[in-house]
C-alpha cells in the first residue's frame, strides 16, 4: 500500500546511505584485491575519520551561533572531509605497520591476519572510547539542510545532495586513479599476480602501504559524511563496517566498481526492506543479504577479480 | 657516549674480553645510530606514548586532544620513553648478544637431554595432576567475591574457550559470533525451565539438567544453518558472517520484548538441582558447588576432546589445515569436517549457556560483541590448540582481569586484550603453552611449506610451496 506513495523517498534515503557504503567498501576491496583478505579492522579507521572530521568542524564552527552558509558552510565541509580524510589514512597506515606488516615479513598464515585485525579493532576501539568518551558525539550542520529539489514527489536536501555528490565525486576519483595513473597500474599488477608484478619491478611493500592509505582516505572522508548525518561515537564503526563488507561482497570482493555497485544496491535493498519489515531489524536485513548473496551467487554481481572489471 | 650506553645494556657482550668487545660495541653504535636505527627510536617512543595515553587518565569529547595532553604532562611519560629507549638499545643488542644466549641454552639443555631422565615418560601425567590439585584445593583461599569470579569469569570462559579452541585450534578457522551460541544455551535455558524468567515458556518444564542436551542440540543446529552455506567458500567469509550473526542475536535478545523480556533479561532461572533416586540436592546461590561441576564437565571436555584431537576427525582437521588440496583428494569430507568442528564448538558454547543460565542473572549485555572478541583472546593466548594452554590461558587472563580490577576500569580491560592479541599474532603466535603439532605448522607454513589454517584460496604472500 503506502510502499508505492513512499517509493521516490525510500529511493532518495537509499541512494544516500548506499553511496556512502560504497565508499567505505571501496577500502575492504583494495586490501582484499592485493593482499586476499579482509582487513577487520577498517571499521575503525572509519571511526578514527569520523572523529578527526567531526573534531576539525566542531573547532572551527565553535559552539552555538548561526548556521553558517554560502562560502563558510563548503569550506567547513571540506575541511571536514579533508581532516576526516587525513586522519582515515593515518590510522590505515599505523594499522599496516603494526597488525600486517610484522605478520607479513614472518610470511604468517592467513588466520593470523585475520586475528591480529580483530585485536587491532578492539585496541582502538576502546582507546577512541577512552580518549573521547563513550558517547556519540554530534555536530550542527554545517549548512542550512532545506529541500533542493522535489525527484517524482520525494524531497531532496541539501544534505542528501552533499552527500550524494561528495560520494560520487570520490568514488569516481577513485575509479580513475585505479583504472588511469601509475599507482593504480601497479596496484592491478599486484592484484593480478603478485610474483611477476615484483619481476616487473613494482615495489609491492609500497602498493600496499598505499592501498591501505586510499582505503583510509575514503573511509576516513566517509566517517566525516556519516558523523555528520547521525553521530560520531567510538563503536560506530562496526555496523556501517559490515554493511560495506556486505557490500563489497555484494558486488564481488576485489572488484572496484563492484563495490561502487553493491554498495547503492545494498542501500537501496535497505532502505525499501526497513520500510516493510521493522525498522528496528533494518540492520539484520544487510546481514540476511550477505548470506543470500553468499548461497546464491558467492562470487558477487560483477565477478571478483580486481584486474578485470576495473 | 656510545660506551656509556654499551654498558647500561643488558646483554651486551661480556666485559672480560677487550678485542671482540671493542668490535661488538662499534658494530652497536652503528647499528643504534644508522638512519633504521633512529627511525626505530621513533617508532619505539610512538608506541610508547601510545602505551601512555591507553593506560592514561580518560578524556571527554570536548577536547579531543585532552587525553593525549593529559598523558604527556603526566610524570608516568617518563617511564614509557625510557621503556621505549631501554627496549631500543636491546633490539639493537640483540644479533651482538644472539651467539652468548645460544651456548648459554646449549649448556642448560645440554645435561637433561644426555641424562634421558627416565620420568621424562611420566612428566606430562605429574603435571596434569598436580594441575588438577591445584584447581581443586585453590578455591579454599579465595575469599567469596574471588570464588563468584572463579565460576563466572573463569569457569564458564574455560569451557568456552575450550569449545572455540575446536573452531579455531583444531579446524582453523575463525569463529567471531561464538557468544551468540551461549546465548541461545542461557535463552533455552531460561526458557524451558520457569514459567517466571521470559514472558514465553514451554509447555512443560524441565529439570536445568534435562535442558543441556537441548541447548546442545539447539546450538549445533544454528551453527549448521549458519555454517553450512558460508563454509561452502572462502573460511574467511565464516568469520564476518558469525560477526554479523552474533550482532543479530544481540540485536534480538535485545529487542524482541515480548520473547526474551528486552535488556530487563531473565530473572528467576531455577539453580541446578537432582531430585532422584532418593537423592536430592540444589546448588543455590553458593558458586562452589558450581565450581566443582565446572570442573568436572571442563575435565571431562578436556579429556574427550583429546581423544577426539587423535581420532581419525582430529587426524582429518589436522590434514585440512596443513593441506586442504591434498585432504580433500585423499578422500577427507573436508566441507563436512569443517562443518562438524563448527557445530561442536557452537553445542559446547550453547552447553555453558545452561549453566550461566542456571548459576545467575542474565540480560543481552552478558551477549554482547566483545564477549565474543573476548573468547577469542583467551584462546589465543593460551595456544590455540592446545587444550591445557587455553584453560591455563584463561585462569591466567582472567585471573588478572580480576584481581588488577581496581586500577584497570572493566571497560579499559579491552585495550589490553587487544594489545595483548597483536603482540601474541606478532611475537608468539603459537599462545602461551602452545600444542606441539600446531607450533610446528606454524613454522613450517611461515617457511612456505603447508598450511596452518583452513581458510582455503591464496595466501597472502604467494604460496610458495
Amino acid at each position: 500500500m503506502g510502499f508505492l506513495d513512499q517509493f521516490w523517498q525510500l529511493t532518495v534515503d537509499g541512494l544516500m546511505s548506499g553511496s556512502l557504503y560504497a565508499v567505505i567498501a571501496l577500502g575492504y576491496t583494495l586490501v582484499y584485491g592485493v593482499l586476499q583478505l579482509i582487513n577487520f579492522a577498517h571499521s575503525e579507521v572509519f571511526m578514527f575519520g569520523a572523529f578527526g572530521g567531526i573534531f576539525a568542524a566542531r573547532a572551527v564552527m565553535g559552539d552555538g551561533g548561526d548556521v553558517p552558509s554560502g562560502l563558510a558552510s563548503v569550506g567547513i565541509v571540506a575541511l571536514g572531509l579533508g581532516v576526516g580524510a587525513i586522519c582515515g589514512a593515518t590510522a590505515a597506515f599505523c594499522l599496516e605497520r603494526v597488525a600486517y606488516r610484522p605478520l607479513r615479513k614472518r610470511n604468517a598464515p592467513r588466520l593470523a591476519y585475520l586475528i591480529s585485525a580483530i585485536g587491532a579493532s578492539l585496541f582502538a576501539v576502546n582507546l577512541a572510547g577512552k580518549m573521547w568518551e563513550r558517547q556519540n558525539v554530534t555536530i550542527e550542520t554545517p549548512f542550512t539542510n532545506g529541500e533542493v529539489f522535489k525527484l517524482f514527489g520525494a524531497t531532496v536536501n541539501t544534505k542528501t545532495v552533499v552527500i550524494f555528490a561528495t560520494a560520487m565525486a570520490m568514488l569516481i576519483m577513485l575509479d580513475t586513479l585505479v583504472a588511469r595513473t601509475r599507482l593504480g597500474q601497479s596496484i592491478r599488477a599486484v592484484a593480478q599476480d603478485r610474483d611477476t608484478a615484483v619481476l616487473m619491478g613494482v615495489n609491492v611493500e609500497r602498493v600496499i602501504v598505499m592501498t591501505f592509505v586510499i582505503g583510509g582516505l575514503l573511509a576516513g572522508a566517509g566517517g566525516f559524511l556519516y558523523a555528520m548525518t547521525f553521530s560520531a561515537a567510538y563503536n560506530m564503526g562496526f555496523i556501517p563496517g559490515v554493511k560495506a563488507f556486505t557490500a563489497a561482497v555484494l558486488g564481488g570482493i576485489g572488484n572496484v566498481r563492484g563495490a561502487m555497485l553493491g554498495g547503492i544496491v545494498l542501500g537501496l535493498v535497505e532502505s525499501y526492506g526497513g520500510y516493510l519489515f521493522d525498522a528496528s531489524y533494518k540492520d539484520v536485513i544487510a546481514f540476511l543479504v550477505l548470506v543470500a548473496i553468499l548461497m546464491i551467487r558467492p562470487s558477487g554481481l560483477l565477478g571478483e577479480k580486481l584486474g578485470r572489471a576495473a | 657516549m656510545t660506551a656509556t650506553t654499551t654498558a647500561t645494556t643488558p646483554p651486551a657482550p661480556p666485559a672480560g674480553q677487550p678485542g671482540p668487545a671493542r668490535g661488538a660495541r662499534a658494530t652497536l653504535a652503528a647499528a643504534l645510530l644508522s638512519l633504521n636505527g633512529l627511525r626505530r627510536l621513533g617508532t619505539y617512543l610512538l608506541l610508547g606514548l601510545v602505551a601512555a595515553v591507553a593506560t592514561g587518565p580518560d578524556g571527554t569529547a570536548d577536547e579531543p586532544l585532552g587525553a593525549v595532553r593529559d598523558s604527556i604532562l603526566d610524570p608516568r611519560i617518563v617511564v614509557f620513553l625510557l621503556l621505549a629507549v631501554a627496549l631500543w638499545l636491546v633490539v639493537a643488542a640483540a644479533p651482538l648478544a644472539r651467539p652468548l644466549v645460544t651456548t648459554l641454552i646449549a649448556r642448560v639443555r645440554e645435561p637433561v637431554v644426555a641424562s634421558g631422565l627416565p620420568q621424562h615418560r611420566y612428566a606430562p601425567i605429574v603435571t596434569n595432576l598436580v594441575l588438577l590439585a591445584i584447581a581443586i584445593l585453590a578455591p579454599l583461599f579465595l575469599s567469596g567475591a574471588a570464588r563468584q569470579a572463579l565460576v563466572n569469569d573463569i569457569g564458564i570462559y574455560a569451557l568456552l574457550a575450550l569449545g572455540l579452541n575446536v573452531v579455531i585450534g583444531y579446524a582453523g578457522l575463525l569463529d567471531l559470533g561464538y557468544i551468540a551460541f551461549f546465548a541461545i544455551g542461557a535463552y533455552a535455558t531460561a526458557y524451558f525451565t520457569t514459567d517466571k524468567a521470559l514472558p514465553v515458556h514451554s509447555p512443560f518444564l524441565l529439570n536445568p539438567f534435562l535442558v543441556m542436551p537441548i541447548a546442545l542440540i539447539l546450538a549445533a543446529i544454528a551453527g549448521v544453518i549458519l555454517g553450512g552455506p558460508t563454509l561452502r567458500l572462502r573460511g574467511d567469509y565464516l568469520a564476518i558472517v558469525t560477526l554479523g550473526f552474533g550482532e543479530i542475536i544481540h540485536l534480538i535478545a535485545n529487542n524482541a520484548d515480548n520473547l526474551t523480556n528486552g535488556p530487563r533479561g531473565a530473572f528467576g532461572v531455577p539453580h541446578l538441582s537432582i531430585n532422584m533416586l532418593g537423592l536430592e540436592y540444589d546448588w543455590g546461590n553458593d558458586p562452589m558447588p558450581y565450581y566443582y561441576v565446572l570442573l568436572v564437565i571442563v575435565v571431562a571436555v578436556m579429556i574427550a576432546f583429546g581423544r577426539l584431537e587423535r581420532s581419525r576427525i582430529g587426524r582429518s582437521w589436522a590434514a585440512i589445515r596443513e593441506d586442504e588440496i591434498a585432504a580433500e583428494a585423499t578422500g577427507v569430507p573436508t566441507l563436512k569436517m569443517k562443518l562438524l568442528a563448527f557445530a561442536i564448538g557452537a553445542s559446547v558454547s550453547g552447553f555453558a549457556g545452561v549453566l550461566f543460565a542456571s548459576k545467575q542473572f542474565f540480560n543481552p549485555q552478558s551477549f554482547s560483541l566483545q564477549a565474543s572478541f573476548l573468547v577469542v583472546t583467551l584462546v589465543i593466548f593460551g595456544g590455540m590448540g592446545s587444550r591445557l594452554g587455553v584453560v591455563v590461558g584463561v585462569a591466567v587472563l582472567q585471573g588478572l582481569a580480576y584481581y588488577l580490577r581496581d586500577p584497570v576500569p572493566p571497560t579499559d580491560r579491552y585495550i589490553y586484550f587487544g594489545a595483548v592479541v597483536i603482540l601474541m599474532m606478532i611475537f608468539r603466535p603459537q599462545g602461551l603453552i602452545p600444542s606441539r603439532r600446531r607450533k610446528r605448522e606454524i613454522q613450517l607454513s611461515e617457511q612456505g611449506v603447508g598450511g596452518a589454517d583452513s581458510l582455503g584460496g591464496a595466501r597472502p604472500e604467494g604460496a610458495q610451496a
